[in-house]
């Protein structure tokens, strides 16, 4: 008989206010006690909505019903066989609009917290410290992966699992792109992106670091070296800005640059050796997950007064539902229906504010969100020492402009088939380097799809 | 891990590192840059190449010792390992198809010139190499400057060596004197190149200058190396670094290298032991 509570057991957490200022990860995970109880709440369905909402197709239902027995390490094999990186999803996926957006508990209470049920039996395998992975034997091709985000790793794993000699390359000097310079320790620690990567390893999949493909070496110097093959997951690129005045005082950063200084090199740390503005009052323009991230951390660096400003309304924030209500809960100000028209410095050098307009939402535009317009006469300010940008990238030109036949689309992103080809032969592609900024799992998923399609591919052609 | 081969003090601030860099060294063109971590937990730094040799598969850097991260490159004795370094970053300095131009190096900057003099000599350039130094004791590589030009000029501020005077001083008396550049080429501090670009306004010579803002990645993600060029937002990591002077907002430039100023002085105080 399944649980028929019509709410998810909650997640244990730090209190808001403790947590806001530390780094250490918000969200604590399941006991095995709760972990049992939220899996009984699994009605195990015949149609298995949920499986249709997982850009991985995880055996969901089935994964819940061994956990539900208390057969951890059974679930988490069933979890693998779809994804690679089982620990991370739990964290990073924006289940709300993905498996448990579909499941039948959600129709009368709360769905069965999915993610959070991953994240148990994940970080059950990590800890128990699962038996030594035994090499998969060699099939003597070899393919090189560009990047080791969430699109490399996934698909680097899936080849080496099934026998593949595959390189990655990393132009950063740690492995884990996005995950290591961009979602933060708080949210995603790095310890547990560090033990996916070791996994692959003992794979045998060799990684080489601060290899930058498009100036150490290029696509067509790979394939010349051997590579049967080339997955690109370089990811997204160079940060926008909102091209308004004042985007050039000091005191202006993209988010890139502020995630990146506190995550990869670790500013937030006392005895780092990276600096990072300690503001007191910041604004984050944007209202994605990266923005969410950028505001926590200002507010954890000790920030008094930390807002979001977002043109469009709470409905249409793109951030995981999650991080818009931990953000709030820690004390971030919303400002949304807003729009910054200018940076404002008293002293010509540094930030002291930001000019903004109010908005409203009119007709839906071609993404089909209500596109806002300005008020008129609304323009106020906000008093500021420091103003992040967390408005999305463009594509990075450095493999586009290095690799003949490589075709883009009009925004720069590379163009690819449904099996994850892009336009020149034996080069494959996926991630945001593809979409734009997207999510870890669709990242994912796209290196799973290239690692089939490549596998389909070079197979055929040892027979 | 990349062993230094070769580490030479060139003067009391400035030090010269060979290191092996296979890759880079195959690729590497004047004007491009390396991103190096001294340490694990270093921070990334961007460095001009200031030669390299493709056959011994190495690349050189000549680094002024003045904050942390370079005292941690400097600690690193000869035969020892810099943790990263990766490269070769940035666009080349254009040298295709000139006649005559007008090299300018600024203390440590004279270093980056050199590989772009030495270039431009061999492709058939006429360069006049204008290099520009505090003092005497200050000089390096003078027979190095000598044989990438066709005519070096030594400037001092104190005159204790070379000419007395800045280095748009001779630039100014080479072009009144009858010199025609093509281009004028300047590397250095800001200040330096703005007040050449100022000058070479004045004269109406394109003039080519080698940015070096504060950066991380150094290949496109962070936004860190954001400038003002021509009205637009530019990326020295991938656009440059070098520009056309007369299109760069230098005063933006040198505020926004003075962002973490009093961080740096700190950090540099606690390492060197300094108060």
């Amino acid at each position: 008989m399944p649980n028929m509570s019509p709410k998810k057991n909650p997640m244990p957490s730090q209190e808001p206010d403790v947590r806001n200022k530390n780094f250490r990860e918000v969200a604590l995970g399941y006991t095995e006690e709760q972990a049992l109880n939220e899996a009984s709440r699994c009605l195990n369905c015949k149609n298995r909505p949920c499986t249709q909402g997982c850009p991985v197709s995880i055996a969901i239902p089935d994964f819940i019903k061994e956990t539900a027995e208390g057969n951890f390490e059974k679930a988490y094999e069933i979890i693998s066989r779809s994804s690679s990186l089982p620990a991370v999803c739990g964290r990073v996926c924006p289940q709300e609009s993905q498996c448990e957006k579909y499941c039948v508990r959600g129709i009368k209470g709360e769905p069965v917290g999915i993610g959070r049920l991953e994240r148990f039996v994940a970080d059950r395998h990590n800890a128990a410290g699962s038996a030594k992975t035994v090499m998969p034997e060699k099939n003597g091709h070899k393919v090189a992966v560009i990047g080791s985000g969430p699109s490399g790793l996934a698909c680097a794993g899936d080849l080496a699992k099934k026998g593949y000699d595959v390189t990655v390359f990393e132009a950063l000097h740690t492995a884990g792109g996005v995950l290591v310079y961009g979602i933060p320790e708080f949210r995603l620690p790095k310890a547990i992106v560090a033990k996916e990567v070791e996994g692959l390893k003992d794979l045998g999949v060799k990684i080489e670091t601060n290899v930058v493909i498009g100036k150490t070496l290029t696509v067509d110097e790979l394939i010349e070296d051997g590579f049967e093959a080339v997955f690109i997951g370089s990811g997204a690129g160079l940060p926008n800005f909102m091209n308004i005045p004042g985007e050039g005082f000091n005191g202006v950063y993209s988010a890139n640059e502020f995630l990146t200084r506190i995550n990869l090199m670790k500013a937030y740390k006392d005895d780092s050796e990276t600096p990072v503005m300690k503001a007191e009052k910041v604004a984050v323009v944007g209202g994605g997950n990266v923005a969410m991230d950028a505001a926590r951390c200002a507010k954890r660096l000790g920030a008094k007064e930390v807002y979001i400003i977002y043109r469009r309304s709470e409905e249409e924030l793109p951030a995981r539902k999650e991080e818009v209500e931990h953000a709030k809960e820690e004390g971030i100000i919303f400002r949304l229906l807003t729009n910054p028209v200018a940076i404002i410095s008293e002293d010509g050098k540094s930030v002291s504010g930001i000019r903004c307009v109010e908005m409203e939402l009119g007709q839906p535009d071609a993404s089909g969100r209500r596109r806002p317009i300005e008020k008129n006469g609304s323009e106020f300010e906000i008093s500021l020492d420091c103003v992040i940008m967390a408005i999305g990238t463009s594509p990075n030109p450095l493999i586009k402009s290095t690799t003949e036949g490589l075709e883009t689309t009009e925004k720069g992103g590379i163009v690819v088939d449904e099996n994850g080809k892009t336009t020149r032969e034996g080069v494959y592609a996926g991630g945001d380097a593809v979409t734009g900024a997207a999510t870890v799992i669709l990242a994912m998923g796209a290196g799973k799809k290239a690692a089939a399609s490549i596998d389909r591919q070079l197979s055929g052609k040892s027979e | 891990m990349n062993r230094i081969i070769l580490k030479q003090k060139l003067n009391p601030t400035v030090t010269l590192f060979t290191f092996e860099a296979p890759l880079i060294a195959k690729k590497a063109e004047p004007g491009q840059f390396v991103i190096l971590r001294p340490k694990n937990d270093s921070e990334r730094i961007p460095l001009t190449i200031a030669d390299f040799d493709r056959n011994a598969g190495t690349v050189t850097v000549i680094v002024q010792i003045v904050g942390a991260t370079t005292a941690e490159l400097n600690e690193i004795p000869e035969g020892g390992f810099i943790c990263d370094v990766a490269g070769p970053l940035g666009r080349p300095t254009e040298t295709e198809g000139l006649k005559k131009v007008a090299v300018i190096g600024g203390g440590v900057g004279c270093a980056i010139a050199y590989p772009v003099a030495k270039k431009l000599t061999n492709l058939g350039t006429s360069v006049d190499f204008i290099v520009g130094f505090r003092n005497r004791e200050l000089v390096f590589l003078e027979n190095e400057f000598r044989a990438a030009s066709e005519n070096l000029i030594i400037m001092t501020d104190d005159g204790s060596y070379g000419e007395k005077g800045l280095v748009t001083d001779a630039l100014k008396k080479l072009i009144d004197s009858g010199a025609e550049y093509d281009e004028v080429i300047a590397i250095g501090p800001l200040i330096m190149m703005k007040f050449v670009c100022k000058l070479t306004e004045q004269y109406g010579i394109k003039t080519i200058v080698s940015m070096n803002p504060i950066m991380i990645d150094g290949t496109g993600m962070c936004g860190g190396c954001r400038l003002s060029v021509g009205g637009k937002m530019k990326f020295a990591c991938v656009d440059g670094p070098d520009f056309d002077g007369h299109e760069v907002d230098f005063d933006e430039a040198m505020r926004r290298n003075t962002m973490y100023k009093e961080f740096e002085r700190e950090k540099a105080c606690r390492l060197l032991n300094v108060k």
